[in-house]
């Protein structure tokens, strides 16, 4: 079964008529009309939204001179900030890439009595406003609160810790998790379960070596947005995180501090380096993703 | 040796598998034929262990299997979009079988490589080991298939409509490819399908199916010359049904007199387009010519009888012989009739 040579190789290309001038062929050749109008629609508006915006945060940040990045850069209290920020966001975005897979794993799988209902609350730290988040969960794990109450005689301070950011980071980047496993794990077909079984797999082999590497690349998008969502958050973590400087205290708060404090320059330089670090690893995430991609055979 | 025992299975009020009973020796290659909704695939998937039957037992080779899950049945299946593992290359897929198993009884990593390339040289896919099946053609996924599932050395190789997916020509380079890999390697194997020319050319024995039950098990000549009921005979081949009376032993059609063992009664006649005589007209017409059309070697009567039935018949006919015009008066003799009672 040889496919037959292509039909381009038995057309010599020297002696076809010269083909008619292709200038602007990219526009004109599309088979889908409107290419033009909904491009520039596009350029637009992510310039208006997003481009614009950024850079106009990076522009202000390079008139910066170089001794004063120094000063910015190796301030203690804003590396704790950063450390905390991302450092709270990974462990957030792994616990969420845990659970938000159990999650999803059990809302498709098993049908059971309140599954809608418990569907739709996943949804509920995308819609609440995260200060009401914020204020609940430092009632619930302040010392006097219900879960607080239980946690302090085991020795373990949740509220106004840095423990308590990681929680709020948690509750808000669980949907990013469920949402983006979800319609993946709808999607896998059964009868690769069945394949494994009847090849002799056990359900931890089919497990392991099927079904998770088949939602891996999904997984890791998730995990992905839902760290990119804990790094920016704000409003639920001030609230219970008590903004020790250096201690239980979030980037994002500082550039409020130094805002507050009119030092402009100082809250461009952290903003900046918080775009630059963030842009970094979720560009590391994609790189992995289309190596994925690629190594399956691309189609999927 | 796999033998089922009034095999029951219901999917709410529909019932699938009507109590089946059928046994498969070793070496066979045997092929589930039916419509769709025959209970032809269940059937298939509760003797691998897929779906569990509601009733009757499963014996493989002597032992009791009823309640064996799919995996401790050593049982191969081949599905019918071949459900490879996407992220595995091909030997991957291949070795899969082999990797699963316990630490004690697992081959060694060279000799799965080992078994991994001699099954893809089997299935002449040597060359590909590193693809992946997305990069593959769908007889090719076929293939990697079918080579992961003889992997584990299964005791029966199953194949849910194998040939399904693909298109006409691979069809059928892949059918007698099958059947020489089948007698080559000894294996037992079961085939699910609703392609009677597919059944008849590859199976050893046919198991006609409708309705959750079996209509009748039987080599193919078997099936096609003596079908046991009235299903049989519409599904496989082209037969004409035609309606009777049986009086005594005798069925009356059109002026015809033809033996039957059907009770007096209403009764349906079977007769295949190529078992008609054409005999000379001017010794008593009993039918009319519609429309004659030429078919290569053989040529295609569309007739009336006299009765006012419409059959279909198909003659030899030899180069250079006219063609009956429409409208010709013709004398037909029936060479085999199947008569049954007309129940249904």
């Amino acid at each position: 079964m040889t496919a037959s040579p292509p039909l381009q190789t038995v057309q010599g290309a020297g002696h076809d008529p010269a083909p008619a001038p292709r200038r602007r062929s990219l526009l004109r050749r599309q088979v889908i009309p409107g290419f033009t109008l909904s491009m520039g629609i596009t350029l637009g508006w992510l310039s208006l939204i997003v481009l614009i915006p950024l850079a106009g945060l990076v522009i202000r940040a390079s008139g910066l001179p170089l001794d004063r990045w120094i000063t910015v850069l190796t301030d203690t209290r804003l590396l704790a900030a950063l450390r905390l920020s991302f450092g709270g966001a990974l462990i957030a975005a792994l616990i969420n890439g845990v659970l938000g897979l159990i999650v999803a794993w059990v809302l498709v799988r098993y049908p059971f009595p309140g599954r809608k209902l418990i569907d739709a609350m996943i949804d509920l730290p995308f819609a609440l406003p995260t200060a009401v988040a914020g204020i609940a969960l430092s009632a619930l794990y302040a010392p006097n609160g219900w879960l607080g109450s239980l946690l302090t005689p085991l020795g373990i301070k949740v509220a106004f810790t840095p423990l308590g950011a990681v929680v709020a980071m948690v509750f808000i980047g669980l949907p990013f998790a469920v949402r983006t496993v979800q319609p993946v794990l709808e999607d896998i077909d059964v009868e690769l379960e069945e394949a494994a079984a009847c090849l002799g797999a056990s359900r931890r082999q089919t497990f392991w070596m099927v079904q998770l590497p088949t939602i891996a690349p999904a997984l890791a998008t998730g995990v992905s947005l839902a760290f990119a969502r804990a790094v920016g958050e704000y409003g639920s973590v001030i609230f219970i995180a008590g903004n020790l400087p250096r201690v239980s205290e979030i980037a994002p708060l500082l550039i409020v501090t130094r805002l507050e404090q009119y030092d402009y320059v100082g809250a461009t330089a952290i903003a900046t380096i918080m775009l630059a670090a963030s842009f970094a690893l979720l560009l590391v995430v994609n790189i992995l993703q289309k190596w994925n991609r690629d190594r399956q055979g691309g189609t999927r | 040796m796999i033998d089922l025992q009034q095999i029951h299975k219901t999917f709410g009020a529909f019932t699938a598998l009507d109590h089946v009973s059928l046994s498969i020796p070793r070496g066979r290659m045997v092929a589930l034929l039916g419509p769709s909704g025959s209970g032809k695939t269940t059937l298939l998937r509760i003797i691998a262990g897929l779906e569990h039957a509601d009733g009757g037992t499963i014996r493989l080779d002597g032992q009791d299997a009823t309640d064996l899950s799919a995996r401790d049945r050593r049982i191969g299946f081949v599905f019918q979009h071949y459900a490879l593992f996407r992220h595995m290359t091909v030997a991957d897929n291949v070795a899969f079988g082999l990797k699963v198993r316990p630490r004690d009884s697992r081959p060694s990593k060279s000799e799965i490589t080992d078994r991994v390339n001699t099954l893809l040289k089997l299935v002449h896919l040597d060359g590909l080991a590193g693809r992946y099946p997305t990069q593959l053609s769908g007889g090719q996924r076929q293939r990697v298939a079918l080579a992961r599932a003889l992997a584990v050395e299964p005791r029966l190789l199953l194949l849910d409509e194998p040939f399904g997916a693909l298109d006409a020509q691979v069809r059928k380079d892949l059918r007698r490819w099958m059947r020489r890999l089948h007698d080559d390697m000894g294996l037992t194997s079961v085939f699910v399908t609703h392609d009677q020319e597919e059944a008849l050319e590859l199976a050893d024995d046919v198991v006609v199916m409708s309705q959750g039950r079996i209509e009748q098990i039987g080599t193919p000549a078997d099936i096609y010359d003596n079908p046991a009921t009235p299903f049989v005979y519409q599904f496989l081949g082209n037969a004409t049904r035609l309606t009777a009376t049986v009086q005594g032993g005798t069925a009356h059609l059109n002026g015809w007199q033809l033996p039957a063992t059907a009770p007096d009664g209403p009764a349906v006649a079977f007769i295949r387009p190529h078992d008609w005589t054409l005999e000379d007209a001017a010794t008593g017409a009993n039918a009319t010519l519609r429309h004659a059309s030429v078919l290569g070697s053989s040529l295609r009567l569309d007739v009336t009888l006299q009765d006012g039935q419409d059959i279909e018949v198909d003659i030899r006919r030899d180069a250079g012989q006219a063609v009956p015009a429409a409208g010709s008066a013709l004398r037909l003799t029936p060479n085999r009739v199947a008569v049954f009672p007309a129940t249904a």
